[in-house]
């Protein structure tokens, strides 16, 4: 089942030196289901996500044949039934977490805010909520972390509280734009985890921006992998590592191994044809979205 | 981006003693809030650099890694313990000459970036504070670096990607050739091709001007690649420092330590 379907998206701005294409004719669609998006620093994955919520400020430009929610097409919406749409149904963790949360508003009450608007509880069964949303995202002092400022939080922690946030809505759509990038991969197991069940339960679909070739390889169920602007290739995670596409493999021999320590990392040769060249895609992952099974 | 020799004309002035140590650290606390509201967050740190090692620090999110590269550039004052720095016993304050020495790469590249100043004047302003000259070759020459052209030298912050952000505030810390760069996970916010490339300068710059590095990381192949040494933390304590060789075979000592080795040999789903 599709839950989002997005047509031929591009996203340009207007330079000193012309119009600079930022997105350029980006498709896809989203089920039920974990899509990763990985690719180049600058490939816009950030932008893609900003623009499906039309968070793309002037003088950017979006336009796209359509960018469907459940058929009905969020481009024509008024700016008021967006923000409805932001609010309940489609969610988005940004790159920057601190940078989302209001700094001069305590945690707890930034939490407690979102609770209320979106739930008709009182303001202790929201507190209750939002202390037991910090403990599921697994911070340890909750109770502390509920009355401090975002600026006393560490870079894990503020991505935790965002992700918590985020999910109060109980959103049909998270779009998490490198959402466990500054946690310990413990941590970072616990919140995939909750994402994970969200999917699974209650049939969210997830779009998860990462730089980890790994993890969106064993977490995701399909990967695009963005380059200059471009869906270059679209794979099933668990087949990453057949990548055809030169740059994907390319991306995959630059990682640093652990267990095989190498002196100099092998870098790219990036190659002009990939702004504009074929792209290659498996055919049973390129289509539209496999629902998984709720 | 390749790192050649004459890269930066001007060595630094010598960099403190003798004693060889580009960093000591001995019972360092630091804490946060007083009373009820106390936060102690790094208890009793104690760890050493040689001039010329490169030292990971990893760990639990909040567990005080990024609190101690804090405390060591002055940013937080609440303290107790010793830092020394090029053998010089570090107070209160920090002058223009421990900047020239010392540079940071902070985790959170949006907040360290000021809005309303482009590229060019973060890199500009940090060169003649530090009194260079040739500004406008330095300029680009530290873009270039860092993989990001000529071309993004007038964007503002807002204008560019992550990944962008972060190589500006990498090229700023590279700007006054210090001697001692304390990144704080440094290459999170990159794809792994350009921090291929961002590893591959820091190795250079390690190997021709003897640069130290203490390096915070969540991803333990990044801290393996570039450090000899690493030191675990958890809740406010250095649990473990452990040799990379040790890490590599997933020995240690502690069972937090073999925790999070053998949660990073890849994410299983439940
Ligand atoms: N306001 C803007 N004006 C001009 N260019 C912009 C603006 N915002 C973003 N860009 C450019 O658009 C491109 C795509 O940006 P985007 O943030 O989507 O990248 P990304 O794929 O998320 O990269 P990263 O992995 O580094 O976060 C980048 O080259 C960026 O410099
Ligand atoms: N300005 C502050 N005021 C109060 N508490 C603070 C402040 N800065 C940090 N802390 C607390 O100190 C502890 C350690 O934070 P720190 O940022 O050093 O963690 P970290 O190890 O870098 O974590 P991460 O990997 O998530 O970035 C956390 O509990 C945090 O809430
Ligand atoms: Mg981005
Ligand atoms: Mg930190």
């Amino acid at each position: 089942m599709t839950l989002l379907d997005v047509e031929n998206l591009c996203v340009k701005f207007p330079t000193r030196s012309g119009v600079f294409d930022a997105v350029r004719g980006v498709s896809f669609s989203l089920g039920r289901e974990r899509l990763g998006i990985v690719g180049e620093s600058g490939s816009g994955k950030s932008l893609t996500g900003r623009a499906i919520l039309r968070l793309i400020r002037h003088p950017g430009v979006v336009t796209a044949n359509h960018i469907s929610l459940e058929g009905e097409n969020l481009l024509q919406l008024s700016e008021r039934q967006m923000r409805k749409v932001r609010g309940q149904r489609i969610s988005m963790v940004m790159q920057d977490p601190k940078f989302s949360l209001n700094p001069v508003m305590r945690v707890g009450e930034q939490i407690v805010e979102a609770c209320l608007q979106h739930e008709k509880i009182s303001r202790n069964a929201a507190k209750l909520k939002a202390i037991e949303m910090l403990e599921a995202v697994s911070i340890r002092d909750s109770e502390r972390v509920f009355n401090a400022y975002p600026h006393e939080m560490s870079g894990g922690m503020g991505q935790r509280i965002m992700i918590a946030m985020m999910l109060i809505p109980n959103p049909q759509i998270l779009i998490a734009d490198e959402p466990t990038s500054a946690l310990d991969v413990s941590v970072q197991t616990q919140v995939l985890g909750i994402m994970d069940k969200l999917v699974r339960e209650r049939g969210m679909g997830l779009i998860f921006i990462s730089h980890d070739l790994n993890l969106v390889s064993a977490f995701c169920d399909r990967v695009l992998i963005m380059y200059g602007g471009r869906v270059v290739e679209t794979c099933q995670a668990d087949k990453l590592y057949e990548a055809k596409h030169p740059y994907t493999q390319g991306l995959l021999n630059s990682m640093p191994r652990l267990d095989t320590p190498v002196k100099r990392l092998q870098v790219l040769k990036r190659d002009a044809s990939w702004m504009d060249g074929d792209i290659a895609s498996d055919s049973d992952a390129s289509g539209k979205a496999i629902g998984r099974s709720v | 981006m390749s790192a050649n020799s004459n890269r930066h004309t001007a060595s630094n002035a010598d960099p403190g003693s003798q004693s060889g140590n580009a960093i000591e650290i001995a019972d360092l606390s630091v804490w946060f809030g007083h009373g009820a509201d106390r936060v102690d967050a790094v208890k009793s740190a104690s760890f050493v650099l040689p001039r010329g090692a490169s030292f990971g620090l990893v760990g639990e999110s909040g567990s005080g890694k990024s609190t101690i590269l804090r405390a060591l550039t002055g940013l937080v004052k609440s303290w107790q313990g010793t830092m020394l720095v090029n053998g010089e016993t570090l107070g209160r304050k920090r002058g223009k000459d421990f900047y020239r020495q010392v540079q940071m790469v902070f985790q959170d590249p949006y907040a360290s970036l000021h809005p309303r100043h482009s590229v060019d004047q973060v890199l500009s302003e940090t060169l003649s504070l530090h009194k260079f000259g040739d500004i406008n070759d330095r300029v680009e020459k530290l873009l270039t670096d860092v993989g990001l052209g000529p071309q993004y030298r007038f964007r503002y912050p807002h204008q560019l990607s992550g990944g962008q952000r972060q190589r500006v505030a990498i090229a700023r810390a590279l700007a006054p050739s210090p001697s001692i760069l304390l990144l704080d996970e440094p290459t999170s916010a990159l794809d792994v091709s350009v921090q291929a490339e961002i590893l591959n300068l820091l190795t250079d710059l390690r190997e021709e001007q003897n640069l130290t590095y203490l390096m915070v990381s969540h991803n333990l192949a990044v801290v393996g690649h570039l450090c000899e040494q690493i030191a675990v933390m958890q809740n406010g304590e250095i649990v473990e420092i452990l040799p990379v060789e040790d890490m590599r075979q997933l020995k240690s000592s502690h069972h937090y330590t073999q925790h999070l080795l053998e949660a990073s040999m890849g994410y299983k789903s439940t």
